[in-house]
């Protein structure tokens, strides 16, 4: 148990100095940079234009259909983890239970693309 | 009991996740809410790590984080709300959402009153996932998800089946008349089907 946690150490490290070195960046600006503040260089100009509009606006419903079906051949792939590390234990049946699984997501890969819906136009 | 570095891991991660919670459900922008929904999810993963669930810390972070995540995003854009306005009328729904409140709770006081725990739960407890010295968290999730529990294998097979063709089904609509690319139409073409030659004759059109 502690062998496993303490394996994780590298990553709170990491996230350690991560921390550190946003706050530093974040804390840096107040403490060393030039301030000199003018309305003018805080308006917009050249290229800058004032905002039109909201940022938000309607979405193309594709984009949805295209998140969940990579969201659910990531969950196939998931399902595919345990079956590779255990794939010397598991036997025949294993085996098959998976290719029929895979199957099953197969028949509907192949409508999907049969359907079009890998397309974008 | 959690002692020394695991417990103070685990209220660290426990305090954030629950603030960041809160900070999903109190944030103005929804956006933002997302965010902070991530963050939970985060530390929901490191708390999984720490009681030695390590194959389902990974999955929620591949899962949850990398996909459900991304589509609440795709969602909250998709919808095109004004939340500023809606916030305003929902005062008035506020009687409604506290009836309904109440009966959930009232639910689950009766839930938990009634609870017990099975007698057959102690022979479950017996025998516990084995140790992680001896076979990895994955290795012992796969031992028994393909063969002792093939039903439950095969029925996430088909629910994914229902999910992907009612994705389809529902969201996918083909503009009509859009010249799409067919490639093998194209390397069919030869000169004599692309190509016409005509003789046009002097001072006249054709």
């Amino acid at each position: 148990m502690n062998d496993l946690l303490s394996s994780y150490l590298p990553i709170i490290i990491f996230m350690g100095v991560a921390l550190g070195i946003c706050l530093v960046l974040i804390a840096a600006p107040f403490v060393v940079a030039y301030k000199n503040p003018d309305p003018e260089k805080l308006s917009a100009y050249e290229c800058g234009f004032n905002a039109f509009d909201d940022a938000r606006m309607k979405f193309d419903v594709r984009f949805y259909l295209v998140a969940i079906l990579f969201i659910i051949f990531d969950l196939e792939v998931a399902f595919l983890f345990p079956w590779a590390v255990s794939f010397g234990a598991v036997g025949w049946l294993g085996f098959w239970s998976m290719m029929v699984f895979l199957g099953v997501l197969t028949i509907g890969f192949i409508y999907e693309w049969k359907k079009g819906a890998l397309e974008w136009d | 009991m959690l002692t020394g570095l695991e417990a103070i891991f685990f209220y660290l991660f426990a305090f954030i996740g629950v603030a960041a919670a809160f900070m999903v459900i109190s944030a103005r922008n929804p956006v933002h809410s997302v965010l902070y929904l991530i963050v939970t999810f985060f530390n929901a993963a490191a708390l999984f790590l720490l009681t030695g669930a390590e194959f389902l810390a990974m999955i929620m972070l591949v899962v949850y984080v990398g996909a459900v995540a991304v589509l609440f995003l795709f969602v909250v854009m998709m919808l095109d709300v004004d939340f500023a306005e809606l916030k305003q009328g929902a005062l008035q729904y506020a009687p409604i959402g506290a009836i309904v409140g109440i009966v959930l709770a009232a639910e689950l006081v009766v839930v938990l009153g009634g609870y017990a725990f099975s007698p057959e739960l102690a022979g479950e407890i017996a025998k516990p996932t084995p140790d992680i010295a001896i076979r990895h968290n994955t290795a012992a999730l796969g031992d028994i998800l393909y063969t002792d529990y093939i039903h439950f294998f095969q029925i996430a097979g088909l629910v994914l089946l229902v999910a992907m063709i009612g994705a389809i089904v529902l969201t996918l609509r083909h503009k009509e008349g859009v010249r799409r690319q067919s490639i093998p139409a194209q390397v069919a073409r030869t000169p004599e089907t692309a190509i016409e030659i005509r003789k046009v004759e002097s001072g006249e059109g054709i």
